[in-house]
């Protein structure tokens, strides 16, 4: 036990050491000067130039300059934003929450709706009706989603704000944007997996005890359903981090995205770099708890 | 006077509710043709993508322009039409680089040594622990906003699903009886890599690989919807629909329809995909 | 009790229509054992299941008469049904390890009856499981209770299913192959349990494949063919005088059918000596010696678990033993680089369990028996020597039966005209006609070709039917070997002597 902990906890800091070098090696070989980065549209001279080498440790060798990077990492310092001239932490702290707050929201909604669809259309045409749509939301691009719920429900009908985060009604759109296809897929490996166990001998077994099917169906086969479907938790996690990335765009929202796309488009590596790293350690935070949900769930992974 | 009972139990039907009718795969087999047809010669179908006409700015679908006007007045539909060159070969490119990568990469891992699957399920895992999106942002950072650098990103984010599953199947076919039987034989290990372990493997890329090519398509579009694609007026599909969607509140169709034709490309490909993919498995299942 | 009068049991699928019973008329009289006997796809258990109203998806259940504990079940509706199952009719199955929820306990799965029907009060069921579990005589009730299927051993797993059948108190039980998966020893423990409930009363309905399992606890028996009754008959008249041709068949490969060498045995073809294998911390094989001489069919008999597959693999040089060694036709065979053992290797071959796993998939019959062959060799004639014709050529595995499947096996092990052929569990998976055909088949190879035979089996009829000599395993040690005749008459070993016992037999009782 003591021994799975440990290596897991090592292969979640090989994934974060990885990321953090791939970020590092992205940031030597990011086009542009540095220094140019830095200044920005400010004042230019050689002075300045010589100053903000000697400040940022520019003349120094690549591999002292990486060494120091993970070490300043390790200690919780991500460097400073060369745009804002502000610490990456504290700028990636400031829009952490309206992100965090949208991806937690969508989870639910994706986990709710793919839970209540799943055990719900069990019957031939809700299924049918069921599995088409989430065909249909799982093939569209989750932009396109919010574009059209943006043009029903807030061009046409007027009910939600069509941009920025100023109350709930403003979270409402964009959690169903990155929601549903999260529901979408979830429900259509819920359901598999519910198939899957209701076809199993324990399933009969279950019934021949006289038990309704809709009791066979929450009590057993649904725990089983859980597990293919626990194993989607990382995948999840990606598709709202992405999701992030894009649907703060249409929906004018403040957040991580905003912030990674416009140091993007801006050459700020750091914090392009911060963002990496901060990803990769939620990544690795989320495998944990699904490999944590997995030993709740199935009693035959744990080791006695 | 024999009398049926009622149907005992109510559980699903069987696989019977699990295959979809026909019609549906037939269907999109004609979509994905039609689609390749109007990537080859855009201009069999639709006509110039770039014909801008100031006076019919913004104008609803109608007979003569089947998915409405842009702001500038150009027919979308002709637009989509020449997008699909843009959007299909974007697609099939990057999953060309993905899977050809994967592949590579993921039968390296599983057929040489242990360290070396260690290290390379390692970088996989790694590369994994990175949103597709972010991983193709991150390159686009480096590389530059471009068409190349969006597919060559695109390619490079998506190939460690197509190694993993690889070198995962490398596996299950190298622990599988028939391949250890094989030994009885005294085939070489080569040979019996050859004979029998990369054609069980390479059997269902091909369909992954068409499955994948939706979400290669998808993310393309969405990438380009930033602004990090070919640029205007390149009648690209994510990018169209990102242009349409200033004038939202006014003309839903400049950015709806071109979507809703990305949507149904991914479905199509999916629905083909997903028949293929049963067919393959009953061959060997049923 | 169960009157049952033309009783149809149609399954639609997708494609076709599968008629599984087609008109199967019969009674069970409060009290008695009945036996509903037959091969796979014989449609026993879709009768016997059809009693709980549990014939399965898609299935379309039609009867003349169908009265179930005096109740007129036609035309029933879902809970009708769910009133009777539990408490009129307990049902258990083959294997207790898919067949009680993985995921809940041992316990939880027992109370579930209980909560149910709504028996008892809720604080006293946490007794009531206990006392289920003492009642099948699983030691350690408490314990057991809060544990999960997989860490209960098969025997105590089958247990606990059959106290969950039982939790509801039912007159019914229907136990369908309630011992296929089992070990003998413990599959004559849990019969020894299930008669136990028949003198407490209770009417048993009891599904097998194996005549002899039923001999032994079975007032009546029926003999299910192609979803028909063909024959039935208390116990005693039936095994004594049996009408029809099938139950003859089946009588015949229940008691098994010598088939003694007719030649002597040539020189040694293989030999092992002092061989172990550890793996980790668990050693699977310990001094181990065994020599196998041309023309010979040694057998090789062990639970599971005894280390059987791990010596198999032995000596077909899989994996290197820790110690001892493996002489092949006089030539090292272990211990040396498998490049050394390629030119040899078509002298030695294997036959599994599950030939379906052990075919390339992609493969066609041609295919697979054309590996086997020499260079311009035609697979058509080792085909016809394992009676198939050239119409399974250019069959995938998967469209033959499973009898066809190791006849394919079998005609790809003899191609290379091997000198030895191990066979781990040749004819476990299959029904029991077809056994004995594959039985006659290895054991005439032997005769015409002086192949010898390394035959390992769990099941001691079968190394009785067809072995020269057999060497008992236990823990990766053989705790005794000798001739057939011998060993099965007078073991020397306990452990012998206790896995005969366990052997089901047809017990012919007046």
């Amino acid at each position: 036990m003591i021994a799975a902990a440990g290596r897991r906890v090592g292969a979640g800091l090989l994934v974060l050491w990885v990321a953090a070098t791939a970020a590092y090696v992205a940031l030597l070989a990011a086009p542009g000067d540095t220094v140019d980065s830095i200044i920005g549209d400010g004042p230019d001279s050689p002075l300045i130039r010589s100053q903000i080498i000697a400040e940022w440790g520019l003349d120094r060798p690549v591999i002292l300059q990486y060494v120091d990077f993970l070490w300043r990492a390790v200690q919780g310092d991500l460097g400073r934003s060369y745009l804002l001239q502000r610490p990456v932490t504290e700028v990636i702290g400031a829009q952490l929450w309206p992100s965090l707050k949208l991806a937690l929201a969508a989870a639910g909604v994706g986990i709710v709706l793919a839970v209540v669809l799943a055990v719900t259309t069990r019957r031939r045409w809700a299924r049918r009706i069921s599995s088409v749509s989430e065909l249909i939301v799982v093939s569209t691009p989750p932009f396109l989603i919010g574009i059209v719920l943006l043009s029903v429900f807030s061009f046409h009908f007027g009910l939600f704000p069509v941009s920025g985060d100023r109350d709930l009604s403003a979270l409402v759109l964009p959690a169903l944007t990155m929601g549903l296809p999260i529901a979408g897929t979830l429900a259509q490996v819920l359901r598999d997996g519910l198939d899957r166990a209701l076809d199993e001998p324990f399933a009969v077994t279950a019934r021949a005890r006289g038990l309704r099917e809709n009791a066979v169906l929450v009590r057993h086969a649904l725990r089983h359903a859980l597990l293919p479907a626990v194993a989607l938790l990382g995948w999840s996690f990606g598709v709202l981090i992405g999701g992030t990335v894009i649907i703060e765009s249409v929906f004018g929202r403040p957040g991580l995205g905003q912030v990674a796309v416009s140091a993007v488009s801006s050459g700020d590596m750091p914090v392009v770099m911060a963002v990496v790293v901060f990803s990769a350690a939620g990544f690795v935070l989320v495998n944990t708890v699904a490999d944590l949900a997995f030993l709740l769930i199935d009693p035959r992974l744990r080791r006695s | 006077m024999t009398v049926a009972l009622t149907r005992p139990f109510t559980g699903r039907l069987g696989s019977t509710s699990r295959s979809r009718p026909r019609t549906g795969v037939a269907v999109a087999v004609a979509f994905l043709l039609l689609a390749l047809a109007a990537a080859a010669v855009p201009g069999l179908f639709a006509g110039d993508p770039l014909a801008a006409d100031p006076l019919r700015v913004l104008e609803a679908p109608s007979a003569a322009h089947w998915f409405g006007t842009d702001q500038l007045g150009r027919d979308v539909f002709d637009r989509v039409v020449h997008g699909a060159r843009h959007s299909l070969s974007i697609g099939v490119a990057a999953t060309g680089i993905s899977v050809g990568a994967g592949l590579l990469l993921g039968l390296l891992a599983g057929l040489t040594h242990r360290y070396a699957d260690e290290a390379l399920s390692r970088g996989f895992d790694a590369l994994s622990a990175f949103p597709l999106v972010l991983l193709a942002l991150l390159f686009i950072a480096v590389a530059g906003v471009g068409t190349t650098s969006l597919i060559v990103a695109i390619g490079l984010a998506m190939m460690p699903h197509y190694a993993r599953v690889v070198r995962a199947q490398t596996f299950v076919v190298r622990r599988a009886a028939y391949v250890t039987h094989a030994v009885a034989f005294g085939g070489s290990r080569i040979r019996l890599v050859l004979r029998h372990v990369l054609p069980n493997v390479l059997g269902p890329v091909p369909v992954l690989a068409m499955i994948g090519l939706g979400e290669s398509i998808m993310i393309a579009a969405g990438l380009s919807f930033l602004g990090l694609g070919p640029q205007p007026p390149s009648p690209e599909w994510g990018a169209m629909i990102s242009e349409g969607r200033g004038y939202l509140h006014v003309a839903w169709w400049a950015s709806i329809l071109p979507g809703a034709v990305v949507t149904a490309v991914v479905i199509a490909l999916t629905v083909t995909g997903r028949r293929l993919q049963r067919r393959f498995e009953g061959r060997e299942a049923a | 009790m169960i009157e049952v009068e033309n009783l149809r049991v149609v399954f639609r699928l997708p494609k076709r229509q599968v008629e599984a019973v087609r008109g199967v008329s019969f009674r069970i009289e409060p009290g008695e054992c009945v036996a509903l006997v037959g091969e796979s796809g014989s449609g026993k258990s879709v009768t016997a299941r059809s009693l709980a109203g549990l014939a399965g998806p898609g299935a379309q259940v039609s009867a003349d008469r169908f009265t179930v504990d005096g109740r007129d079940m036609r035309g029933a509706t879902g809970r009708d049904w769910r009133r009777l199952r539990g408490r009129f009719a307990g049902l258990i199955l083959q294997d207790a390890l898919v067949s009680l929820d993985p995921l809940r306990t041992v316990g939880a799965e027992i109370g579930e009856v209980l909560r149910t029907h709504g028996i008892g009060e809720r604080r006293d069921r946490d007794a009531r499981v206990r006392q289920l579990l003492t009642d099948v005589h699983v030691p350690e009730p408490e314990r057991r209770a809060r544990q999960y299927p997989h860490q209960l051993s098969g025997g105590l797993r089958q247990r606990a299913l059959i106290a969950s059948a039982l939790a509801g108190g039912p007159r019914l039980l229907i136990a369908d192959e309630p011992t296929t998966a089992l070990d003998a020893t413990v599959q004559a423990q849990i019969l020894t349990l299930l008669a136990e409930r028949r003198a407490a009363g209770e009417t048993l309905l009891l599904i097998s494949h194996d005549l002899a399992v039923v001999s032994r606890l079975a007032d009546r028996i029926l003999v299910m063919k192609d979803g028909r009754i063909v024959e039935s008959g208390t116990t005693g008249v039936l095994l004594s005088a049996a009408g029809h041709p099938y139950t003859k068949e089946l009588i015949a490969a229940a008691n098994g059918r010598r088939r003694p060498a007719r030649t002597e045995p040539g020189p040694v073809v293989a030999e092992a000596t002092a061989l172990r294998k550890v793996y980790g911390d668990r050693t699977v094989v310990r001094d181990v010696g065994v020599s196998i001489r041309r023309g010979e069919i040694v057998g090789l008999v062990g639970e599971s678990g005894s280390g059987k597959t791990t010596l198999a693999q032995l000596l077909f040089g899989l994996t290197d033993p820790t110690s001892g060694h493996v002489r092949f036709e006089g030539e090292p065979f272990s211990g040396i680089p498998e490049r050394a053992r390629r030119p040899i290797r078509r002298r030695l071959q294997f036959i599994a369990q599950d030939p379906l796993s052990a075919f390339d998939p992609r493969w066609t019959v041609r295919r697979i028996v054309g590996e086997a062959l020499g260079r311009g060799e035609s697979a058509e004639p080792v085909l016809a020597r394992v009676g198939l014709g050239p119409e399974v050529l250019d069959r995938y595995p998967r469209q033959l039966s499973g009898g066809q499947r190791q006849r394919v096996a079998v005609a790809r092990a003899i191609a290379p005209r091997p000198s030895l052929i191990i066979c781990d569990e040749p004819v476990s998976a299959l029904d029991v006609s077809v056994q004995a055909q594959v039985l006659d088949l290895l054991a005439g190879i032997r005769e015409t070709d002086g192949t010898a035979l390394l035959f390992i089996s769990h099941d001691l009829g079968v190394i009785r039917d067809i072995a020269d000599r057999v060497l008992v395993l236990q823990d990766g040690r053989v705790v005794e070997q000798g001739p057939v005749k011998a060993v099965f008459d007078h073991a020397g070993h306990e452990y012998t002597r206790t896995l005969l016992a366990a052997v089901p037999k047809l017990e012919v009782r007046t």
